[in-house]
């Protein structure tokens, strides 16, 4: 039952050139995916949970630079197990053996992220064309049984037609039958619902996790949702200005979140039992990296923050085997917080329903 | 966490006494709304000026109109001044003169070769006369008619504009506030008028009106306001339906009084943009106008019509086409970097018309 | 689809004969009368009139003409060449501007491609604010100052090529000419395709295609031109104009007897029937084309061409 570590991204750090300086959207980033798992980013708008993936696709954009980081990827290539950095190959090499063949990615906006003037069929088919060189009809089977995968019928109809003749919820669905048109072992999906109505939603989520146990891929999977953290999630990194702040498997973060602004998170979710009458909300907004100077970016808007959080950026605290946090608040110097009452009401709830269900 | 890894912290960092007490944030809460806002005026002059294209744009239109306003009177030739026996006379400057550039010199050129010769020295009466831009074929100074015509030039390109603004955002506003039927029918009769050259029209009707500085303008104004209703209309669409249109709705306003006070300050940004990109075409009408024949009548100059002048003698004293060649060539670029740089900073999305 | 294609010709009938009524009206209040020989006494301009038809109520002599065009008769030149009926003059001419047209056309749709094309891929870099500045310099220009400068300096200081136009020289006396001709349309099509295709390049579906292991050629035309083609049709119909307006000053610099210079000497001349004729021809040139534009839109752009709904 060992887990077979495929990726591991050790302190990536990213940088754009703005017309107002050098921003640093990431800043030294760790991640593992294990095969067969799904690895869930949270973090609000702007954290940098794009950016961090897209790092992994190679998709960069103009003024993006890589100022350091390894992303290790473990793969079979001809009966062996190689490696390589994912950061090191050229962008080519990138494009030819990795992209859509072995990492293939969901993008948010199923409106955008397909080509209007080219039918589903060629867009679904030109994957396997790129990397196998599949024969024509060897290929137009397999888009047909894609299809079927995803859950669209009239296979055959669909796959002459254009984007446009679809509704949003079928365009995703056609996106996630691309990414997997090459059978990849990793896909990354970025915030694949949240331009969806909510009904879509819960089919798409469905999907995924059916298609990740019949073929045990492993999935990464971005979201500012934690409703959707908890029903796909193996583990949880949560994200915060470019840094991992927490992470740790889906019980850890759920039941024993250790940084205030993960109790954020979790306190700001729509719950039907909520006493209060408010919302919660973080208050504040997240920070604008290119005024930050020193210290942790949380700082302003953390209840429980310290002296110190406001000269230096915490370091990572290891508090199990699987769970990291950083935040001075693990030091042992540090005051011992616990998490709001509500919130631990809420939790324990939580806990209880769960295990009504086991 | 153990105690290796603890140790390792505390070696890497300085702490401070009170590092790990509750922080009192009461300042730094409000240092993170003043990033918040830039005043929009001067985000947009930031951007603006970052743009070096439309800053020297704008540069050399404030040069040129400059010398368009003051350069007739710089020396003392009158625009009409014919005198006799300066005709065809190269450009002399008297700084530069000392040096062999523009010293009044002139290479002929025939099938035997070439021979240079200089009309000041030749001409007695000359000595000391010195024509900057050089002389045209009637003895009249160049570089006093350059910058008449640019004067001329410029006034008819500005009304012509003006003129267009006015028709072309009536007509978008129309076609656009009242919309449905009327709208369509606007909009078909546009999209037949639209099929129509427009310099084929203008060139006919120069013909029939006789040239002349107002038909001449008529003439632009009417080709050119199709843009403008489109620009118009497109933001007029956007707005009708916002919020505060509906209030003054509720509250009685008439329909002129609404796209009036309210929408036209909103598509203000737009207008301007627009112009700018129609100055340098209705310039550039002028200019073709002129040259084939149908420009402003003599005595008045336009940079258009010393062009067509001077293309007569080209090929033997080429220094004539120069000057205004170079104002009309200078106007126009100016111009139209102005208006891109504009439109770069204050509406990206406004395509090129 | 073939709805749209209906409306759409539909409309540039209805515009051409617009045109052909503006045209004709205009016409009428052309000063001065085509027979401006002094020598001519007022009861022979009356003959003259009666036998050229002038005499009859404009309605009735718009309705013949549009009946003797339907028929390809546009009447007889006045002054410039005397009872030589239009069509003769123009079908002489009619190829030369044509080819010269053609040609420019052709350089400067390839060139203006290519080099906005190299600008979007470079942004930023130096490639790109060259091709930006030579395109904004393209189109502010007027054509005829490129024209001038080009045959002053290659024609007639350097002796490279011919300042005039050569029938017997073809190839060689028509360089100047499509250059001059060509550059608004290089310059326009550059400065839009570079546009468009950042636009393009910086959309999702080009992630998309890229994540797939898309590049290099393939993403080039099946994804970035593809898409960006279809707006850059809308540049054509005013760069149609540009050669038409072009085309008459480049034919008067360079002396080639083409359309263009035949026009301008009509219009100095008053020469009724030609100017009519000319003008026809470009105004029905420019509406097919903007037609044509419509077509391809309709064939390049499947939102049109396929209509939505399942």
């Amino acid at each position: 039952m060992g887990r077979k570590k495929i990726l591991e991204m050790r302190d990536l750090s990213v940088s754009f050139r703005t017309s107002q300086g050098s921003i640093e959207a990431i800043r030294g980033v760790n991640l593992d995916l294990y095969k067969g798992e799904t690895l869930a980013i949270v973090g609000e708008s702007g954290s940098g949970k794009s950016v961090t993936v897209k790092t992994i696709m190679g998709i960069l954009a103009n003024n993006q630079k890589i100022n350091s980081g390894v992303i290790d990827y473990k793969y079979e290539q001809n009966g062996q197990m190689t490696s390589i950095d994912l950061l090191k190959i050229s962008k080519k090499e990138m494009r030819r053996k990795f992209n859509g063949k072995r990492i293939a990615m969901v993008f948010q906006d199923p409106m955008t992220s397909l080509n209007p003037t080219m039918t589903i069929g060629d867009q679904i088919m030109e994957g396997m064309f790129i990397h196998y060189k599949t024969p024509k009809n060897e290929a137009r089977q397999k888009a047909l049984s894609l299809l079927e995968l995803v859950g669209i019928n009239n296979g055959e109809e669909r796959l002459g037609q254009y984007p446009h003749q679809l509704s949003g919820g079928m365009r995703q669905r056609i996106v996630i039958a691309i990414a997997l048109a090459c059978d990849p072992e990793i896909l990354i999906c970025d915030e694949p619902t949240t331009a969806l109505d909510v009904t879509i939603q819960a089919k798409i989520l469905e999907l995924i996790k059916a298609i990740q146990e019949k073929t045990g891929i492993a999935v990464i999977y971005i979201t500012h949702d934690l409703g959707v953290v908890a029903k796909v999630a193996d583990y949880v990194n949560v994200m915060y200005a470019g840094r991992i702040i927490e992470r740790g498997t889906v019980d850890d973060i759920f039941y024993d979140p250790k940084h205030p602004y993960t109790w954020g998170l979790l306190s700001a979710m729509p719950d039907v039992n909520t006493k209060s009458d408010k919302l919660y909300a973080i208050p504040g907004n997240p920070p604008n990296l290119a005024h930050h100077k020193q210290g942790d970016p949380f700082y302003v808007r953390n209840e429980y923050a310290l002296n110190i959080d406001k000269r230096i950026d915490p370091p990572v605290f290891q508090v199990s085997d699987t769970h990291y946090v950083a935040s001075w608040l693990m030091h042992n110097n540090a005051p011992k917080i616990q998490m709001p009452p509500e919130l631990q009401e809420r939790l324990e709830r939580m806990k209880l329903e769960a295990s009504q269900y086991e | 966490m153990t105690d290796e890894q603890l140790k390792a912290i505390n070696q890497h960092y300085d702490f401070l006494p009170n590092d790990f007490e509750i922080a009192d944030k009461g300042q730094d809460v409000n240092e993170q709304e003043i990033y918040v806002r830039e005043s929009t005026f001067r985000q947009f002059l930031t951007k603006f000026s970052k743009n070096y294209g439309s800053v020297i744009g704008l540069v050399f239109i404030l040069i040129i109109i400059f010398f368009a306003l003051f350069g007739p009177h710089m020396n003392n030739f009158g625009s009409n001044e014919q005198i006799i026996g300066n005709e065809s006379m190269a450009p002399r400057v008297q700084f530069l003169e000392n040096f062999g550039i523009l010293d009044g010199s002139q290479t002929l050129k025939a099938s035997t070769g070439s021979m240079e010769i200089n009309r000041y020295e030749s001409n007695p009466n000359a000595t000391d006369t010195y024509y900057w831009f050089g002389s045209d074929v009637l003895g009249r100074d160049i570089f006093t008619r350059t910058w008449e015509g640019t004067r001329l030039s410029l006034y008819i390109a500005l009304v012509a504009v003006i003129v267009d603004v006015f028709i072309g955002m009536t007509y978008g506003l129309i076609s656009g506030y009242f919309g449905g039927k009327v709208d369509m029918v606007m909009q078909r009769i546009l999209e037949i008028i639209n099929g129509i050259p427009s310099l084929v029209i203008v060139t006919l009707l120069i013909v029939v009106l006789r040239p002349g500085i107002l038909s001449i303008t008529i003439a632009i104004a009417l080709t050119g306001w199709i843009g403008m209703s489109r620009v118009a209309r497109a933001q007029i669409l956007k707005l009708k339906d916002r919020e505060f249109v509906l209030a003054a709705r509720t509250l009685g306003a008439k329909p002129s009084t609404i796209i009036f006070k309210e929408i036209l300050p909103n598509i203000f940004a737009q207008l301007i943009i627009m112009s700018m990109f129609s100055v340098p075409n209705a310039i550039f009408t002028e200019s073709f106008l002129a040259f084939i024949g149908l420009g402003v009548p003599m005595p008045d100059a336009s940079l258009g019509s010393l062009i067509s002048d001077s293309f007569k003698s080209f090929l033997n004293a080429p220094f004539m086409i120069i000057p205004p060649v170079l104002v009309l060539s200078m106007t126009m670029l100016s111009f139209n970097l102005l208006a891109d740089g504009l439109r770069d900073a204050l509406d990206p999305t406004l395509k090129e018309v | 689809m073939s709805k749209y294609l209906f409306k759409r010709i539909l409309i540039s009938l209805a515009t051409l004969l617009l045109i052909v009524f503006i045209l004709f009206i205009l016409l009428q209040f052309m000063p001065g009368s085509p027979f401006n020989d002094e020598r001519i006494t007022p009861e022979q301009r009356e003959l003259m009139n009666i036998r050229y038809g002038l005499d009859k109520p404009v309605l009735v002599q718009f309705v013949n003409y549009v009946k003797n065009m339907l028929t390809g008769d546009l009447g007889v030149s006045y002054s410039i060449s005397r009872d030589v009926p239009v069509t003769t003059l123009l079908q002489s001419r009619l190829p030369i501007s044509f080819e010269l047209g053609f040609w420019a056309v052709i350089v400067g749709t390839f060139s203006g491609l290519t080099f906005g094309t190299i600008a979007a891929f470079n942004q930023n870099s130096i490639w790109d604010t060259i091709s930006t500045l030579l395109s904004v310099i393209g189109v502010s220009v007027p054509s005829y100052v490129f024209a001038l400068g080009l045959s002053y300096y290659f024609g007639f200081q350097w002796r490279i090529f011919p300042i005039l136009f050569n029938l017997n020289d073809k190839a060689m006396s028509m360089v100047l000419p499509v250059i001059s001709l060509s550059l608004f349309t290089m310059a326009s099509i550059a400065r839009f395709t570079r546009t468009e295709m950042i636009e393009v390049l910086q959309s999702e579906y080009i992630q998309l295609a890229e994540s797939k292991g898309v590049t290099g050629s393939r993403l080039l035309f099946k994804h970035v031109l593809r898409n960006a083609s279809i707006p850059i049709l809308t540049v054509l119909a005013p760069l149609i104009v540009g050669l038409m307006t072009g085309s008459m000053v480049v034919e008067q610099i360079f002396s080639i007897p083409g359309l263009g210079q035949l026009l301008v000497q009509a219009i100095q001349s008053n020469d009724f029937n030609i100017v009519m004729g000319i003008s026809f021809i470009y105004s029905a040139l420019f509406i097919f084309v903007m037609l044509v534009v419509d077509i391809l839109y309709g064939i390049l752009d499947p939102r049109i061409r396929v209509t939505g709904g399942e």
